[in-house]
């Protein structure tokens, strides 16, 4: 295999450049799932758009980089510190705002609005709190491993293996247990869960931490492969509402694809035209997509009432 | 012309002025007494009782203006009337959906007025509403298995019952619940409102937009759901088919009840023939 590869010089360089925009597409595809999930389940179940939850990522990551670079602790505890970091803090939000405006019969817009308005205040902390310096957590970046096609970074194996165990998890989640397929129940239809006796309110704190716990992991997977800013979440949120567009909204398998898909494109087209394009790349497959599959990659064709 | 032709009996207008004038005109003003075309229709244990129930959506507006319904033990109660009548508003006050301004529901013995739909569950009550009434994305499994909310322990084994009543779901059991005929939706619906085994089975016009096969299908559904001694509370717009099944039916009209009696005998009344059932049969 890899005689051959050397011998047919300019074809060779090709193939490593596939291998390396693929598997940095993978991670970032994974990145953008794991926003995803969350930010989906809850617009799904609660009709919320949540405009904060690209700052819940950010705030995972910082987390991470509290306990990782300021406190000098591993990075497993890192992740997990950011996890349950922002599990807490999505469980906080549904207790303190988003339940009581949904008492009020707040409607969509107005919790739109109030999500921005989060979104801003949760940015202006952590701006104050860790300043706009960027900052690079305590892993690796020099360390590579040869795989016989080519090569990957440590940064690369961390954020894949990582991603893709808790997707896996997740995927486990909302086919094998109950809580999981409740959560997809109420993303069909909240009212029939309701009168289904399902107990929607559990149902819905147990989404808040899931998509809380998620959004942290993302957020820390995206300040090692990335750089750590105050801005890191808010941009990427814009990357994370096409996938869920992409792969069909309210759903969390969806989502999934969604985000790997739109990961992998963006990543490819580096091989053919200047990386700053990439972003404009991925809004033109979504545009694409939808013109074949208005409901999205695993969207229904239609709805059934 | 074929255009002034009815649609369908079922669905004949009712607001539509009819000869006789002075019944059409209290129909349309309040308040209008009921008439019971059965005598001894009176149940001494009734489990399920709904009693003078006034309200609506809104605090101003009342769609129930002193709705009464009652099921004895193992019957099956139709309610017909025309769109708009209140039917849909009654079943979801007797469910918990709505809270009566005035009126009371009990359940057997209990006082559930205001119970909200999720704990009435519980109780022993099952509820399938008209429109969205299973999870389109999740399997036929896995519909039944959310049917059984509060009673995780034995749910396998009613999974399996529920099965036996209905072989069509067992084969597509791994099938998400979107691609189902209407027919099939609709058995899946009852089975997932069964999982709790409850003894009162509230059902929203569940033969609505079906082919006519799978009509025919419902009712014999509900017949055999019946003869497993479950008590069935149902709305229909294929009033007679309903009422031919029916030991109790009610005909609603403005939110109030207009006749009440034996299924037969509401059949047969010139009455209840003539303005609500399209004219007499035959
Ligand atoms: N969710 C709702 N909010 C406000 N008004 C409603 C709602 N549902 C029904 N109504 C009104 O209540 C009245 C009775 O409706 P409904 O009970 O659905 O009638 P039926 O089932 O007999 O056709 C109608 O005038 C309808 O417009
Ligand atoms: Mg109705």
């Amino acid at each position: 295999m890899a005689p051959r590869a050397v011998r047919v010089g300019s074809a060779r360089f090709r193939m490593d450049d596939l291998l390396q925009t693929t598997i940095n597409g993978i991670a970032s595809g994974s990145i953008y799932a794991l926003g995803a999930i969350g930010l989906s389940l809850v617009y799904a179940i609660l009709k919320l758009v949540n405009f904060a939850h690209g700052d819940f990522m950010t705030l995972g990551g910082y987390v991470a980089f509290a306990v990782n670079v300021s406190l000098g602790m591993p990075l497993v505890v890192a992740i997990a510190a950011a996890v349950v970091a922002v599990a807490v803090l999505g469980l906080v939000t549904e207790e303190l705002i988003w339940r009581p405006m949904r008492k009020r019969g707040a409607g969509l817009m107005q919790m739109l609005l109030l999500s921005i308005g989060l979104a801003f205040v949760l940015r202006n902390l952590i701006l104050l709190t860790w300043t706009g310096e960027s900052r690079k957590l305590n892993v690796d970046d020099t360390a590579s491993y040869g795989i016989g096609i080519g090569r990957v970074s440590l940064l690369q194996i961390l954020v894949i293996g990582i991603a893709a165990a808790a997707l896996v998890g997740v995927g486990l989640l909302l086919t094998r247990t109950y809580v999981g397929k409740s959560m997809r129940a109420l993303s069909d239809s909240f009212d029939l869960a309701e009168v289904s006796g399902i107990d929607t309110k559990r149902v819905v704190t147990y989404t808040w931490i899931l998509g809380g716990g998620l959004a942290g992991l993302a957020g820390v997977l995206a300040a090692v492969f990335t750089t750590l800013t105050p801005n890191m979440g808010w941009t990427l949120l814009l990357g994370i509402f096409a996938a869920i567009i992409l792969g069909g909204i309210g759903n969390p398998f969806g989502a999934l694809v969604g985000g790997l898909a739109l990961g992998l494109v963006q990543e490819w087209s580096t091989n053919f035209v200047e990386p700053t394009y990439k972003e404009a790349i991925g809004f033109a497959v979504l545009i694409l997509a939808l013109l074949f599959r208005p409901n999205g990659l695993l969207g229904h064709a239609t709805r059934t009432g | 012309m074929s255009a002034d032709e009815p649609t369908s009996p079922d669905e004949a207008p009712v607001d539509t002025p009819i000869t006789e004038a002075a019944v059409d005109d209290q129909v349309t003003t309040a308040d209008v007494a009921e008439t019971v075309v059965s005598d001894d229709l009176d149940v001494v244990q009734p489990v399920l009782r709904a009693e003078h129930l006034v309200g609506g959506y809104v605090p101003e507006v009342d769609i129930l203006r002193g709705c009464d319904l009652t099921a004895a033990d193992g019957e099956i109660v139709v309610v017909v009337g025309p769109n708009g009548a209140g039917k849909s508003t009654l079943i979801k006050a007797i469910f918990g959906l709505i809270t009566p301004r005035e009126g009371r529901v009990y359940l057997r013995d209990a006082d559930i007025t205001g119970t909200p739909a999720n704990r009435i569950n519980g109780l022993g009550m099952s509820y399938v509403p008209q429109v969205n009434n299973v999870f389109p994305s999740l399997t036929i499994h896995e519909n039944l298995q959310m049917g059984a909310a509060k009673r995780r322990k034995g749910m396998d084994a009613r999974i399996e019952e529920m099965y036996e009543l209905f072989p069509r779901l067992r084969e597509r059991r791994r099938n998400r619940a979107e691609g189902l005929s209407g027919g099939e939706r609709q058995m899946l619906a009852v089975a997932r409102a069964l999982m709790p085994q409850p003894s009162v089975l509230l059902l929203d016009e569940p033969s609505a937009g079906l082919a006519p096969k799978a009509v025919a299908e419902v009712f014999e559904t509900v017949k055999r759901v019946n003869d497993s001694g479950v008590t069935i509370v149902m709305i229909e717009q294929n009033a007679r088919a309903a009422l031919a099944i029916a030991n109790r039916g009610y005909v609603l009209e403005g939110g109030q009840n207009r006749f009440t009696g034996r299924g037969v005998d509401l059949l047969n009344d010139p009455h209840v023939a003539e303005l609500y059932l399209g004219g007499a049969a035959d």
